[in-house]
């Protein structure tokens, strides 16, 4: 098995987030709990169908991950985009605040 | 202009508080996101890759300054200062909350403006010539019959399940300047041999993963019986059309199935029931009043032309060339329409920042009769109405906004979907292919000689980036992971449209520029004279020339 997070909407808003190791969601991808194995990636959807019944989030679902420099990055393009924002918008999404903060 | 009735006004009113309902249910839980995700998109809102979109529809692409003030207050307000016209006169918004929308939706009343029937199984949004009223080629407004038909299809019991979306688009004019022979249904306003006025109705058009051409089912309807010929085909495909399969679900499909003709007796066996005295057809009051809204504005006697605007003309490079792409002749004398580029160079098809918003808005109020606006279906805005001894002035202030790129109809002109960089269902990016496309093509004078020119870009087979029907279409494709770029060419949504034919293998993301480059520069060496436009030259020579230059001699 590749490396997974698991992504979705947040309900309220529709911004994209993660699945924490907490069990929480954050809004970077670099905070996601990866899983290794089935096992954890199956504890991980249980934890992720709950929140989708509490109304937290929508559309949870399992993506593949690989590290960087010890931080998880999305593998796919979309899925790249949803953690950065839009490439013709640099100003715009998370990258903006990422970059800000990083500053 | 046409003004919401007390009825209208209700309506929208009593949908928004049903919606605020709604969605204060789904934040307590009351509803699960497959009992709301329905009910959401009947109101315009989509979940995207970022957060929720929300489209707002512009009826037959018409409104006006008081109404776009709104849209820049909603961009400000709830998004992040900037809006997305499409290409089927509706503005989407990227960065919707969920907790907004009503009041969004709310604000947008205010304004007579709403999201239904932007989404959803139902009659979608009725599209028009953007130049209605003003060409100088129309028989009749096409938005009288748009807002006829808006009437009569907005909240139809019946057709609020359709199998699939329903797209229908009028023209008035024989230029067709709406596309109409890719939609669901397309109507052009004609008259018979005895002068009397109706519509020639085409049905099957689409585009999307099988792109059809739409086929003529009825030469003439006369204009009363226009609504009960749509009832009689929207029950023949609510009949008959698949439920089974969303990719046979459209019309076209069940056109293409069962073909023109057979469709053609049942519609007209169903219109036979339907014409009677208790037809929907409207009374002929009933359409003089609804006529009455779009009354001509009040033009003044003014002469062909203007010394003015003909001193600035003569004067000044720039404005000459924006008046050559971007101003078109107008029926009274004295006035022009004006095309609004959202294509600056480099720069994202379709987006407006709030402050742009504001300056088209400020400029329709000082010199746009009615302080009309239009939206078109190539992402651009039109002032239809302007004095020619304005131009100057409306010009000046276009382009300190950045709104005076003179590209109408050119290379620079292209169309692109969101694609990747925004849309859940796409497979590649689409803006940034149409950005490079347009710094390839920068030099305006190159676009010139060029001449007309359609390049559209869609980021996945549903086509909302109108690549099929493009003179030059770029179809993104995802080929393991990479993003591809297929390319076609020959397509057009004019009164010859066609579906235009793939060239061959496609192109990395580097690779289309090059090959939408070379596919110019084969057009430029093979026309017979600069009049003969990329498409008249591909119509004469056929594909082979093209297809040598791009993969040579023995691809093709
Ligand atoms: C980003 C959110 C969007 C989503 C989820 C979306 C979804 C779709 C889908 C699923 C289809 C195919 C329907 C079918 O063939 O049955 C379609 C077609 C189409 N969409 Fe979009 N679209 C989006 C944005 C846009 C935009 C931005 C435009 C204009 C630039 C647009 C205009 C159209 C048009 C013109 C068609 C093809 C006409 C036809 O239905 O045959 N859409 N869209
Ligand atoms: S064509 Fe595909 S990628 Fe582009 S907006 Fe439509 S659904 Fe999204």
């Amino acid at each position: 098995m590749s490396l997974k997070a698991i992504t979705a909407n947040r309900l309220i808003d529709g911004i994209a987030v993660w699945l924490t190791p907490a069990g929480r969601w954050s809004e970077s991808v670099y905070d996601a709990r990866v899983a290794e194995d089935a096992d954890s990636l199956t504890a991980m959807e249980a934890i992720a169908a709950d929140a989708t019944k509490a109304c937290t989030v929508v559309d949870a679902l399992p993506i593949d991950v690989k590290l960087e420099d010890g931080l998880p990055v999305p593998t796919k393009n979309k899925e790249r985009i949803r953690a950065l924002g839009p490439t013709v918008r640099l100003d715009l999404g998370k990258q903006a605040d990422r970059l800000g903060k990083a500053a | 202009m046409y003004r919401y009735d007390e009825f209208d006004e209700t309506l929208v009113k009593e949908r928004v508080a049903q919606f605020r309902g709604q969605i204060a249910r789904r934040l307590n839980g009351e509803l699960t996101e497959e009992e709301f995700k329905p009910l959401r998109l009947m109101n315009g809102l989509y979940l995207q890759i970022h957060a929720y979109m929300l489209r707002v529809a512009i009826p037959y692409g018409t409104f006006n300054a008081k109404q776009m003030r709104m849209l820049a207050h909603i961009g400000r307000k709830y998004d992040k200062d900037y809006g997305h016209f499409t290409t089927r006169q509706n503005i989407q918004f990227n960065w919707i909350k969920l907790e907004d929308t009503a009041d969004i939706l709310e604000d947008l009343a205010t304004v007579e403006m709403h999201a239904i029937q932007t989404s959803g199984n139902c009659i979608r949004n009725t599209t028009a010539d953007p130049y209605a009223g003003a060409a100088v080629d129309e028989f009749e407004d096409p938005r009288i019959w748009a807002e006829v038909i808006r009437q009569w299809s907005s909240f139809h019991p019946e057709f609020s399940f359709l199998p699939r979306k329903f797209k229908i688009a009028v023209t008035g004019a024989p230029n067709d300047r709406a596309a109409v022979r890719v939609h669901d249904i397309g109507l052009t306003i004609k008259k018979n041999a005895a002068g009397e006025t109706g519509f020639e109705v085409m049905i099957g058009g689409g585009q999307g993963r099988s792109p059809f051409i739409a086929k003529t089912i009825s030469e003439f309807v006369p204009r009363d019986n226009l609504l009960s010929y749509l009832e009689a085909i929207l029950r023949v495909y609510n009949m008959l059309g698949r439920r089974d399969n969303k990719y046979k679900a459209r019309i076209k499909i069940l056109v293409h199935e069962v073909g023109i003709e057979e469709i053609r007796r049942l519609v007209e066996a169903e219109w036979e029931n339907l014409k009677g005295e208790t037809s929907v057809d409207l009374p002929a009051e009933e359409r003089d009043r609804i006529a009455a809204y779009f009354r001509a504005p009040s033009f003044e006697t003014l002469a062909d032309t203007d010394t003015g605007y003909e001193a600035r003309r003569f004067e000044d490079r720039d404005f000459r060339h924006w008046v050559r792409s971007n101003v078109v002749a107008h029926r009274q004398p004295g006035y022009a329409i004006v095309n609004i580029s959202l294509k600056p160079t480099g720069g994202i098809p379709g987006d407006i920042s709030g402050d742009q918003m504001d300056a088209v808005a400020d400029i329709a109020d000082a010199y746009a009769l009615d302080s009309e606006i239009r939206a078109t279906l190539q992402q651009n805005l039109v002032l239809p109405h302007v004095k020619l001894s304005d131009l100057p002035a409306v010009y000046d202030k276009l382009a300190a906004a950045g709104l005076a790129t003179g590209n109408i109809g050119l290379a620079g002109d292209i169309i692109a979907c969101p694609g990747l960089d925004y849309c859940n269902l796409a497979n590649a990016r689409a803006i940034p292919i149409a950005q490079q496309i347009s710094d390839r093509f920068a030099d305006l004078n190159r676009q010139y000689d060029i001449g007309n020119l359609e390049i559209k870009i869609s980021g996945c087979i549903n086509a909302c980036g109108h690549h099929h029907v493009g003179h030059i279409g770029i179809l993104g494709v995802d080929r393991k992971g990479e993003e591809h770029y297929q390319l076609t060419l020959g397509g057009r949504a004019d009164d010859a449209a066609a579906i235009g034919e793939i060239t061959g293998p496609g192109f990395s993301a580097d690779g289309i520029i090059d090959a939408v480059d070379n596919v110019v520069e084969t057009y430029l060496s093979l026309r017979q004279d600069p009049a003969e436009r990329f498409i008249d030259t591909l119509e004469r020579v056929g594909h082979t020339p093209f297809k040598e230059n791009l993969y040579g001699p023995k691809a093709a």
